[in-house]
């Protein structure tokens, strides 16, 4: 009796299996997913759980890096929206000093960093900033002389959104959520936003 | 490693820190071009390739024997031209393999070596003197200087294997939600410094391809295809990749196709 009991769950999980993989982009989604897990260990802090996607991560994995449709992006969009955690103590404005530390520290979260160390911003590996620094990237836009562009009530929430999670204001950005992924606390996000805002932070000397 | 004289890399490491010295002097915009140029022909890789070449030859393992029967994809113990075809499909093992997954396959099956002995360290940590790997893939690689990259897409596993590269190259995971394609889908972009290669044009991904294994200066060692793979994928902030896995042959699959016909470079130099 216990061997039929058996049987017929593995038949029923074989029939749920076959059924899941009919569903087309499912299936060429799991194939990809599982060569991941297949082809990597886990190494220090750093487990097998990050190869799973979310909802955003899956709807951009694509050579277009667009969003299938419109309803979806408007979706992800939103929840990106809603993600935002605005200054709990309802300043935008930290130390510029530390923030242009934290805009040259690109470690954190790797399997070689020590994960009680705080992680970095790494700005500059993708942006240029200061005029003072000459090695950076250029992946994202220049943030040369940001303060310029005002520090309307408007202009402090669209950049702390920005950082916190850049899906907000475009979808299948490259940029990391700073915020929503607990890559940088609230303390590091003020002090980066002085940092671009500041008049006396060397990213907006003239 | 066993195979290693005290001398070689003494003088590896003498020549390259005189020479750092002397550009380092007249550093321009770039330094490392310039490193080159006054290389010429001289690579410190010279001395990993003919440790690679000694390897080859010497018996070892529990069946005390050598790799000279390892087939490389062009038939038993032919390495001239073998690493310009790869990756490619094996019969004997049923599946597309990279030159590090071959060679490891080698080990195992000619020498009856444990593979879990050989993953436990496939790649030197700072300040080592070289993996025989790392040997093994300099001197194989060498024997494909200046040959057009070839690597086969004619079984369909080959072309799956390409299909896969593509998938995997754009699949976005973890915490900082990167993706291969993050930095290396288009062209003239940098990391602080560092050019980024658009690995899926071909002129890029040609000149990054054929310019792996490579010694590189600033780590005074000689790094592979594999070992670029792992380090991508650790500044993901992905778990650590596994030299030979079905990832890094799709992925390398993917980006040698896209280069193909680019004449091999490497050992190449890097910064």
């Amino acid at each position: 009796m216990l061997k039929i009991k058996s049987l017929l769950a593995v038949a029923a999980v074989s029939v749920m299996v076959s059924a899941y993989a009919d569903s087309g982009l499912h299936s060429e989604t799991k194939a990809v997913e599982s060569v991941w897990r297949e082809s990597m260990v886990a190494k220090n802090h750093v487990g097998l759980d990050r190869l799973n996607q979310t909802a955003l991560q899956k709807a951009c994995s694509n050579a277009d890096d667009n969003v299938a449709s419109n309803a979806e992006r408007e979706q992800l969009r939103q929840a990106a929206t809603e993600s935002v955690v605005y200054p709990t103590d309802g300043k935008f404005f930290g130390d510029w000093q530390r923030g242009e530390a934290i805009a040259g520290n690109g470690k954190g979260m790797q399997w070689s960093d020590n994960p009680s160390d705080p992680n970095g911003g790494n700005c500059y590996a993708c942006h240029q900033m200061s005029p003072d620094e000459v090695a950076y990237g250029t992946v994202g836009p220049s943030l040369r002389n940001y303060g310029m562009r005002g520090t309307s009530q408007a202009m402090l929430k669209y950049t702390w959104a920005k950082i916190w999670n850049p899906q907000t204001y475009m979808v299948c950005s490259h940029m990391p959520r700073f915020g929503d992924a607990g890559i940088l606390d609230q303390q590091q996000i003020q002090d980066l936003m002085a940092y671009l805002f500041d008049p006396a932070s060397p990213v907006n000397r003239k | 490693m066993s195979a290693k004289s005290g001398f070689v890399p003494l003088l590896r490491t003498l020549s390259v820190c005189s020479l750092l010295f002397a550009v380092a002097a007249e550093a321009q915009d770039d330094p490392f071009a310039e490193y080159r140029e006054m290389m010429g022909d001289d690579n410190p890789a010279i001395f990993v390739i003919e440790e690679g070449a000694e390897l080859w030859t010497k018996p070892q393992g529990p069946k005390q024997a050598s790799l000279e029967q390892c087939d490389l994809g062009l038939g038993a113990g032919v390495v001239k031209g073998a690493y310009a075809q790869l990756p490619r499909y094996f019969d004997d093992t049923r599946q597309v393999m990279d030159l590090e997954g071959r060679l490891i396959h080698c080990m195992v099956s000619l020498q009856g070596r444990d593979r879990s002995d050989i993953l436990r360290k496939p790649y030197s940590g700072t300040g080592d003197m070289g993996t025989e790997l790392e040997a093994l893939a300099s001197y194989v690689a060498d024997q494909s200087m200046g040959m057009p990259i070839a690597t086969p897409q004619d079984h369909p596993a080959e072309k799956a294997t390409y299909a896969m590269g593509k998938e995997l190259f754009f699949y976005r995971a973890g915490p900082y939600d990167f993706s291969c394609a993050t930095c290396h889908r288009q062209d003239e972009k940098r990391i602080r410094l560092q050019n980024l290669p658009n690995l899926t044009a071909h002129a890029n991904a040609g000149e990054a391809y054929s310019s792996w294994p490579a010694y590189r200066i600033s780590q005074g060692l000689v790094r592979t295809m594999g070992w670029r793979m792992q380090n991508c994928a650790k500044q993901q902030r992905l778990p650590q990749l596994l030299p030979g896995s079905e990832a890094v042959i799709s992925l390398i699959t993917y980006m040698s196709v896209n280069g193909s016909g680019t004449e091999m470079a490497a050992p190449g130099l890097k910064r």
